[in-house]
């Protein structure tokens, strides 16, 4: 340690001189809006964090490149769902590039690591689609919004829906890691009836064989399961490959029944029901809007996370034109981001006291258009509904 | 509960997990067996041969077509890497094979990304497969597992065919002991590895195919099968098809029974929350297990290959 | 001339400039992240530090000893969790899970960071006692089938965030410094760093580091000389564990978070990557093979999302035209094992 001390102090002062010559940046006028996203791009899971990506750029675009009126530039880079490297792209946004808001995560625990260093550097996080617990809760966070859902929205309402269908023998299912173990927990919280089963998966699990024998073995009136990405690809699959599908419905959250993953599935994924917080055929203004447009500029349908990336621009917006273009107040900034006055596709939408969304919740069923196999709603499940969590939010 | 019923059900289920690797594997451990190659991008191959036979099945309508399609490309994929690549690291270190190789991963992921987009394909089962066959009474087995064990030892009687019977399997064998005299003899060796590579590419690519109706045909599918067929050889010794096959039956079993009983036995032993936790860890590390305890007992395998 | 008198005879005088530039340019870090107004750079120093330190520890075995640990992110995740679990106890105030008493951690680098250094060492003696039974390619099967079963069992075991990982709240502590400051940080990783060298250094040139490479060469002939091959074998791969477990504390300290995505296998592979990649069987080597992967992922991710469509063949290039690593092609000659 020695050594250290005395060459910081020496090769500090040789910087500071060689530095001096160079002139600090000029102020510039108007400044632009910086925004740092940070998605997945490449390698597993990179399909939703390029739908995050490309809702979030088509709300800019719609804005003309300027979100409030002031020229907005995105810094968007792949964290290749690396923690490490997530956490690394945060740290030189904030420090080098200086951005003011910070947003696009996809995954709970990359959200869990990067969130707090994000907040504490007094910038902005806008969550387009993680919501783990902890930040919901205890861990809260007077900079951090999310404008997705708390984790556990979809799978509670799940639990609501299943009950009040009056199917009283479900059997259950996710990977084993915490998101699975929570989103088990959601559906109990809401779900009044006798747990036939209760699986845990190998996390990146391929074959269910084993796991759909011994299902059917225990006869259950119904399956609710969680089983996100590729994993739920293989098991809808196989599920109706083992003609299970007949007399045990199926439930799951959208995130197994998304445009890009039902193209994936086919005619095996029709008839299982799964609860939103969105669908393309939500009546209003805002998402017809979106809808067409998205389609438009992509040519393809937009994806539930497509839409979150939407309306995390869309909030943004609405915060910066509340302020008048002027960031440079945190906490005026902050309260225009808490009154979220901006059209959200999805409908009614605020937030709660944790700064997470209270929304409705819809449960869809997949069926066959023409075509192509899609989702349309069947009802709703939950009124203005909010996390379990908020309560232990002390903000 | 336990009943015959299902334990039946689990072993075809077993079966049908080892067959599946037992593709991967053959392939694998011919190249690894003669060749001295570690080919990381084997899984690579496994992931072309699900891609065009999805995009060939859905175009054409016919499963067959593409299952063909997905031996030509697969094949045609491997003797291009093989003649440009590869054929120069047979007689460099391991290590060199396996950083090339993972090169070759990254850009074979990249590329059918870009080729495909991200977004996983669809492939679904042939018309007269999809339904189930109900000869376990109460327990109706899918059809198209049916059909994969049957594929897969068909596969396996005809390479040992190969492997025993023919000119090609002869030079195979002599190969991988006697290189030079082999090609002392006049043999081009050359040519013999090329088309064994081919042969090996072939049959991940069949896996691919025979795959993507069951699984997600999506990016990164081949990272995930690779780990699993390396165990396999390894713990059916390098180099032997047998092993291969036995190696593949062995982790199949351990893996399927592994997950299909233990939640209940633990149940017994414990109180439900912690049972299901220490079931699923122990049944995601079982196959791991099996490979550390196979190699404590025999170092170098169960089977030893025709050279060493 | 003079000059050749300072720097030695010409056989080594690549060696020599190479290695007197490359201690320049990590030196001058700090200077040249002031100089181009980019303090970042500094923070993407640290981090290639620490994949150096890891990378020379597994080059240690690897190049060296010709064990190919296909686990060394199993190391490397222990360290980490070790500065993890016990900040979290800290922290929150509670007591260490799987521990009688009631200790409730502690955030000194003095405590934490040696009682990495010894589990990770203990892990290492128990993997490698059991995996040096076998060699060859079973031997990388085998470390990575452990680094599996950690992996696993720390992703489902919930008291310390499981997939999730865990969120260190405070850096470690080292009286009179503050690791939050980015050059602190930096050197300290710097300075051990190269004391990991220095040490390594000794290491290979002492009749222990001889027995070693014997052992790579020519495993039969040492046995038959009568050396005790297997403790030699095991007593390299505990020091290399200690050493990946003394990183990974660096690292949990540098990115304020450990998750299980240490323990991957695809993690130990990108650390191996860097020990071809860099030149093995030469320190100076894995140093190399950390920066050059780190900052071409830096560089390329940032021109395009499709990056490793140049990276994967770049990679396959290096192979084929320089097969000493990038050491062997800048000092243009083998390694000390060439």
């Amino acid at each position: 340690m020695k050594k250290n001390k005395h060459l910081l102090p020496m090769l500090m002062a040789g910087a500071m001189a060689l530095s001096a010559g160079f002139a600090s940046p000029a102020l510039q006028a108007a400044e632009p809006v910086k925004i740092g996203m940070i998605t997945t791009l490449s390698g597993g899971g990179a399909s939703l964090g390029i739908d995050i990506r490309d809702g979030f750029m088509l709300g800019l675009k719609m804005k003309d490149g300027k979100l409030g009126g002031v020229e907005t530039q995105v810094i968007e880079v792949d964290d290749a769902r690396k923690v490490e490297n997530a956490k690394q792209i945060a740290t030189r946004m904030i420090k080098q590039d200086d951005v003011d808001i910070v947003t696009g995560i996809v995954w709970s625990n990359l959200a869990m690591a990067v969130v707090p260093s994000v907040t504490r550097a007094g910038k902005f996080y806008i969550s387009p689609n993680a919501g783990p617990s902890a930040l919901a809760g205890k861990k809260c966070h007077e900079n951090y919004f999310n404008v997705a859902w708390q984790n556990d929205n979809l799978h509670e309402a799940a639990g609501q829906y299943v009950t009040d269908k009056g199917l009283k023998n479900v059997y259950l299912m996710a990977p084993n890691y915490p998101a699975g173990k929570d989103a088990i927990a959601g559906f109990k919280r809401f779900y009044k009836g006798n747990v036939a089963g209760e699986v845990y998966t190998k996390l990146g699990q391929v074959d269910y064989a084993a796991e759909l024998a011994n299902l059917r073995a225990a006869k259950p009136d119904a399956v609710y399961f969680f089983l996100p990405g590729g994993m739920g690809i293989n098991f809808v699959k196989q599920y109706s490959q083992a003609g299970l599908s007949a007399d045990t419905p199926l439930f799951g959250p959208a995130f197994s029944f998304d445009e890009g993953i039902l193209k994936a599935v086919g005619d095996a994924a029709i008839g299982v029901y799964n609860t939103s917080q969105w669908n393309k055929d939500i009546d209003n203004a805002a998402n017809t809007s979106f809808v067409e447009a998205f389609k438009e500029a992509y040519g393809r349908n937009p994806s539930l996370y497509a839409s979150q990336g939407y309306d995390a621009a869309l909030l943004i917006d609405s915060a910066i034109t509340s302020v008048g273009g002027d960031l440079s107040d945190d906490d005026k900034f902050r309260d225009a981001l808490r009154k979220a006055e901006f059209d959200s596709v999805r409908g009614n939408f605020k937030f709660g006291s944790n700064q997470h969304p209270i929304q409705d919740i819809y449960v869809r069923v997949v069926h066959k258009d023409g075509d192509t196999v899609t989702n349309k709603i069947v009802s709703k499940v939950f009124t203005a509904h909010q996390d379990a969590y908020a309560t232990e939010c002390k903000l | 509960m336990l009943t015959i019923e299902l334990f039946f059900e689990q072993s075809l289920n077993g079966l049908q997990q080892g067959v599946m690797l037992f593709l991967m594997a053959a392939g694998l451990t011919l190249v690894f067996g003669i060749m001295h190659l570690i080919n990381l991008a084997h899984g690579s191959l496994y992931m072309i041969g699900a891609y065009v036979a999805a995009s060939v099945t859905q175009a054409s309508d016919s499963f067959t077509l593409g299952i063909l399609a997905a031996l030509v490309a697969a094949g045609l994929t491997g003797m291009l890497l093989e003649f440009s690549a590869l054929r120069r690291l047979y007689n460099r270190d391991h290590l060199d094979q396996v950083l090339a190789t993972f090169g070759m991963i990254l850009f074979f992921n990249e590329l059918v990304k870009i080729l495909w987009g991200p977004q996983a394909l669809f492939l679904s089962t042939p018309e007269f497969l999809s339904g189930t066959l109900e000869f376990i009474p109460g327990a109706p087995y899918p059809s198209y597992r049916l059909f994969i064990i049957g594929a897969g030892l068909v596969v396996a009687l005809l390479l040992r065919h190969l492997i025993i019977h023919t000119r090609v399997g002869m030079l195979i064998r002599a190969g991988a002991t006697h290189r030079e005299m082999v090609g002392a003899l006049g043999v081009n060796i050359d040519e013999l590895y090329t088309i064994v590579f081919g042969l090996g590419a072939m049959l991940a690519g069949l896996a691919g195919a025979l795959a993507g109706p069951m699984l997600a045909v999506e990016v990164g599918m081949g990272e995930k099968i690779l780990i699993l067929t390396f165990v396999v050889i390894i713990i059916g010794g390098i180099g032997s098809v047998r092993g291969a096959l036995v190696g593949a039956l062995l982790v199949g079993m351990v893996d399927t029974y592994g997950r299909a009983f233990l939640p209940t036995i633990m149940r017994e032993l414990l109180d439900p929350a912690s049972a299901d936790t220490v079931a699923a860890s122990m049944s995601s590390v079982a196959i791991y297990v099996l490979m550390a305890v196979v190699l404590i007992w025999k170092p170098r395998g169960l089977f030893q290959a025709y050279g060493s | 001339m003079f000059l050749s008198k300072i720097i030695g005879s010409d056989a080594s005088f690549r060696t020599k400039i190479v290695t007197l530039l490359g201690l320049l340019i990590l030196f001058a870090v700090p200077l040249l992240a002031n100089l181009f107004n980019e303090p970042f750079l500094v923070d993407i120093a640290s981090r290639i530090l620490i994949y150096a330190l890891v990378a020379v520890s597994l080059d240690l075995i690897l190049g060296y000893g010709g064990m190919v640990s296909f686990g060394h992110g199993a190391f490397l995740g222990l360290g980490a969790y070790v500065v993890g679990i016990l900040t979290h106890h800290s922290y929150e105030g509670t007591a260490v899970a799987f521990l009688p008493g009631d200790w409730q951690g502690t955030t000194q680098a003095f405590v934490q960071w040696p009682l990495a250094m010894i589990l990770s060492g203990l892990l290492a003696l128990i993997i490698g006692a059991l995996s040096l039974r076998t060699s060859g390619v079973y031997f990388i099967m085998i470390t990575l089938a452990f680094a599996q079963m950690l992996y696993f069992f720390m992703i489902s075991i919930p008291t310390y965030g499981g997939e999730d990982g865990l969120n260190i709240w405070e850096r470690s502590e080292i009286p009179l410094l503050d690791l939050y400051d980015a050059k602190s940080f930096y050197f300290i990783c710097l300075v051990l760093l190269l004391l990991c060298l220095w040490c390594c250094s000794r290491i290979v040139k002492s009749r222990f580091g001889m027995v070693l490479r014997g052992c790579r060469q020519n495993e039969v002939r040492m046995k038959a000389l009568g050396y005790p091959v297997y403790r030699y074998k095991l007593m390299a791969f505990v020091l290399s564990g200690m050493i990946a477990g003394l990183a990974g504390a660096l690292l949990a300290n540098h990115t304020e978070f450990v998750g299980p995505g240490l323990m991957h296998w695809t993690r130990s592979g990108e650390i191996m990557i860097m020990v071809i990649l860099g030149g093995m069987g030469s320190l100076i080597g894995p140093v190399l093979g950390s920066a050059t992967l780190l900052m071409m992922e830096e560089v390329l991710a940032g021109l395009t999302e499709h990056w490793m469509i140049f990276l994967g063949p770049m990679l396959v290039l290096i192979v084929l035209f320089a097969r000493k690593g990038l050491y062997g092609l800048l000092i243009g000659k083998g390694t000390d094992n060439g």
